[in-house]
């Protein structure tokens, strides 16, 4: 058995050690916000927060992540959302930055955790910790916008 | 005539029963008759939600849901249908919904094809005069049932963000007469003074800013649901093992590995490959990955990338083998020429690479089959789905959810992975509800593939400057033969998907030949956002850019000279070198250049104008694309600015650096570490800029790809007289001058 501490519950799972955190979210807790999208830590869609960190689910195994707090997009953006998650969330629809969305899970983790150390980013900075996640789309302008709406979201 | 012209001139494809048998070669059903008709039993979700027509029904609560006929892949199509019902019903934006609309052509046909499907940015342009008469019969049919209670006469009602009045002082919401109005089963008529669509001047919605996607929501929240989020009840997911050739089959596995996965249920050999069935994803991917299977490749395509591209190299050093296009005599005005212009492109496969990677849902039950996946050709998956399960078509039910992209991937003519979850689900006699998942890599190398092509064009100026002669050849492989697609689309050996965008050149020139060889090779091609456009733009503005510098004019003013009678080309290229601080002539400084494409592909326009700087260490950084774009007339602003946004970045990626090859007939791209997608640190900023226009609406979501790579490949020239004709740049070095 294995015990997970995730969006403020714990849980105890009957997986395999090696299976990666990304499966164990999606198949068993049926937490599907967090997307599969390369396997190989390559593209971000499956981005979530580990004791507040950005990681790539698809390459943590599950064994490895017991003693850590794991928060998904449910929790993050959800009603027990920090200020930075709710900014994040407010500015990507104040410019409607989704296209087909199924990056946007991991763009929003990963652009939380920027704001949440980082409380104003300059473009270069954005660019940085925005650089492992794929948008096919290519909604990078508005991501991007959508960060500075956030940040100044978060000064008000 | 380019297929978007057929069908703008009201020619449809024949998705009839005869070219699907030709297809599929064999005994089916036919594909509009014998489909349930009920459309109360078609789409029936909502709770108490009455049907009105099958694009429009009304709750109680007065909340309004649009059935959305078209895939939405991210290009925004639910918004702009939910945005033309709502305009002409006069409801409330607040109170809108969208579902999709299941798989029956007989109701949700894509007016374009005679067949329900997405593609060719058709969808608004199809839907326009479909959705408004839905919505002003649903409004009428409300209207009249107002009248009726309120024994006043139906025109003297108005109607306004969902509520129905009358100067008397009555008032009522559309919830209230939902009920009444969509039980009148006979369509209720138009009064004759009231002009059936409104007037473009009283539009609060159409091409209003302001307006957020209906899909903000739950993409911004996680409950968006795609195929990959569905666990059906009892299901086993499917991971196959897929042959490294195109065309090889599994001779023999050993599965003992495998079984002992925990989780695994069950291995079956199939025609595509050997998939492992297991209680979750993991396990399945695992079971599969510890697989032993020897593959028979003795039809499988063998030759590398390098191969296939000598054989379009040889095919264009040769006359073609059909003649797309021949006005005057372009071989003979070249021999008189006084400076003639020759130049070589190569163009590489192309994967579409959509964040999600192909999936679907197929379950088998009492001779019935039912798909859940993000269908985009719903009409051919419906055929292939009957023919691969052996059941009549209307025991197939294909249920549609958001897909996680496309770009052109999920309309396949083989319904290529449908038919493998169903066969899988098959395989198992029904036993359990099967969701196929493919990996990154099986997505990356399954195929159906941008087709790799060469072209060589040859113009000629003369004493004025201006082209004289154009002789264009191109060679690759034929994206429509032996679809269903092939009778419109394939005339005397011409495939138009080969040749539009140049076939149809749009400048002025007395002598223009193009002709097409078309290569057979074994790796599967599909269209790919803008599909022949992607290319053929490269060659076409790229060229034209050549004989301007060789004229010694300016990019902008030489284009304009051969666009007098283009004046939708013409309005897009004014408009975004005006808006990008064009000038004629001008340099700009060392390290630094600006370049400018056109091109109409679906009906509409689009210019750019891209600036560039080359970097210390010889590699390009796009900084800007200012974008002009003339769609007719515009339904959601923001959804048309988004689209071309995202446009420029998808080609940008591919012209930047993308390249699926193969070495012995084996793809060597398998993830996002070498087919290495656009990062954020790559996206220019992009400027849109819209041409004001009450044309009917045209395609968007395409048209916004072709000029890109071309831009960039004139800005690059401005910055290092180098020219760019074979895509993708890669690792080029680029010296500033």
């Amino acid at each position: 058995m294995i015990k997970l501490k995730i969006n403020g519950e714990e849980r105890e799972l009957d997986v395999d050690p090696d299976t990666p955190l990304l499966w164990v979210i999606r198949d068993e807790l049926k937490l599907t916000g967090t997307k599969f999208g390369c396997g190989v830590a390559q593209c971000g869609a499956c981005t979530v927060h580990l004791d507040g960190s950005p990681v790539r689910a698809c390459q943590t195994p599950i064994s490895d992540v017991e003693d850590s707090e794991i928060r998904t997009i449910e929790y993050v953006v959800g009603s027990s959302a920090s200020k930075e998650g709710k900014a994040v969330q407010a500015a990507w629809r104040a410019l409607d930055v989704v296209q087909c969305g199924y990056c946007q899970s991991g763009q929003m983790m990963s652009a939380v955790a920027l704001l949440t150390t980082n409380k104003k980013p300059s473009d270069k900075d954005i660019d940085t910790a925005m650089n492992g996640n794929v948008c096919r789309c290519a909604t990078y302008q508005r991501i991007r916008a959508a960060i500075h709406d956030a940040a100044k979201r978060l000064e008000a | 005539m380019t297929y978007q012209q057929k069908i703008k001139d009201g020619e449809t494809l024949d998705l009839s029963r005869r070219s699907f048998l030709a297809i599929a070669g064999g005994a089916g059903v036919g594909l509009m008759i014998g489909l349930k008709v009920d459309p109360a039993a078609a789409a029936n979700t909502a709770q108490g939600a009455i049907e009105f027509n099958p694009f429009v029904k009304v709750s109680p609560d007065g909340a309004v849901t649009v059935i959305v006929k078209h895939l939405d892949k991210g290009q925004g199509v639910a918004t702009g249908l939910a945005t033309i019902v709502a305009e002409e019903m006069d409801a409330d934006w607040a109170t809108i919904r969208t579902e999709f609309a299941p798989a029956n052509p007989n109701l949700y046909a894509n007016l374009a094809f005679k067949a329900q499907g997405t593609g060719g940015s058709t969808s608004i342009a199809n839907s326009w005069d479909q959705y408004r008469t839905a919505a002003v019969t649903a409004r009428a049919a409300l209207v009249n049932a107002a009248a009726e209670a309120w024994k006043v006469p139906a025109g003297e009602i108005t109607v306004v963000k969902g509520v129905i009045s009358h100067p008397s002082g009555k008032k009522g919401s559309f919830g209230e007469f939902a009920e009444k109005a969509g039980a009148s089963k006979t369509p209720p008529a138009v009064s004759p003074q009231t002009p059936p669509f409104k007037n473009p001047t009283k539009y609060v919605l159409i091409g209003k800013e302001g307006l957020h996607r209906v899909d903000n929501d739950s993409k911004t929240d996680g409950t968006a649901i795609y195929t990959q989020d569905l666990h059906v009840p009892g299901m086993l997911v499917a991971v196959v093992a897929h042959p490294p050739k195109f065309g090889a089959k599994p001779k023999s596995f050993d599965d003992a590995e495998a079984k002992k996965v925990k989780g695994v249920e069950q291995v079956v050999q199939i025609p595509t490959g050997v998939a492992v069935l297991a209680k979750n994803t993991w396990a399945a991917i695992k079971g599969r990955n510890a697989l032993k299977v020897e593959w028979d490749d003795g039809a499988a395509e063998g030759r590398g990338s390098d191969a296939l591209m000598a054989a379009c190299k040889d095919a264009v050093s040769k006359p073609g083998v059909a003649t797309a296009t021949n006005t005057g005599d372009a071989e003979g005005a070249l021999r008189g020429a006084a400076k003639v212009i020759e130049a070589d492109y190569a163009f590489p496969y192309l994967a579409h690479a959509a964040m999600e990677p192909m999936n679907a849902i197929a379950e088998v039950k009492d001779g019935a089959v039912k798909i859940t996946t993000g269908a985009q050709f719903q009409s051919i998956d419906l055929f292939v789905a009957s023919k691969v399960a052996g059941v009549p078509m209307d025991k197939v039910t294909i249920d549609t959810v958001w897909a996680g992209g496309s770009f052109g991937r999920r309309a396949v003519p083989t319904s290529d992975y449908i038919a493998e979850a169903l066969t899988i689900a098959k395989g198992i006699d029904g036993k359990a509800p099967v969701k196929l998942v493919w990996t990154r890599e099986d997505d990356m190398k399954g195929g159906y593939y941008r087709p790799m092509y060469a072209h060589k064009v040859k113009a000629a100026i003369g004493a004025d400057g201006m082209p004289v002669a154009w002789h264009h050849r191109i060679a690759g492989q034929s994206i429509m033969t032996g679809t269903a697609m092939e009778p419109l689309l394939v005339k005397d050996g011409v495939d138009d998907t080969s040749v539009e965008g140049a076939s149809n050149l749009a400048y002025s020139v007395p002598n223009l030949k193009v002709e097409l060889t078309t290569i057979k090779a074994g790796v599967p091609v599909l269209w790919w956002r803008s599909v022949g456009h992607t290319h053929t733009a490269h060659a076409v503005e790229t060229m034209i850019d050549e004989l301007a510098f060789a004229a010694g004019k300016d990019p902008v003013e030489y284009r304009l000279a051969l666009l007098k009678d283009k004046p939708r080309h013409a309005g897009v290229l004014k408009l975004a070198a005006e808006k990008a601080g064009w000038k004629a002539g001008e340099k700009l400084e060392k390290g630094r250049g600006r370049g400018v494409a056109v091109h109409e592909s679906f009906n509409s326009f689009v210019a750019q104008v891209v600036d560039v700087t080359i970097k210390d260490d010889g590699q390009v950084k796009v900084d800007r694309v200012v974008a002009a774009v003339d769609c007719g007339l515009v339904v959601n602003p923001d959804v048309v600015r988004a689209q071309v946004e995202g446009g420029v970045g998808f080609g940008l990626g591919a012209a930047l650096r993308n390249a699926v090859t193969l070495k012995d007939g084996v793809v060597q791209e398998g993830n996002f570490d070498k087919y290495k997608p656009l990062r954020i640190s790559d996206m220019p900023h992009v400027e849109v800029h819209i041409v004001p226009s009450q044309e009917k609406p045209t395609g968007i979501g395409e048209p916004g790809v072709p000029p890109i790579a071309p831009a960039l490949a004139n800005a690059i020239f401005a910055a290092t007289g180098k020219r760019v004709r074979d895509l993708p740049i890669g690792d080029q070095k680029f010296t500033s001058v």
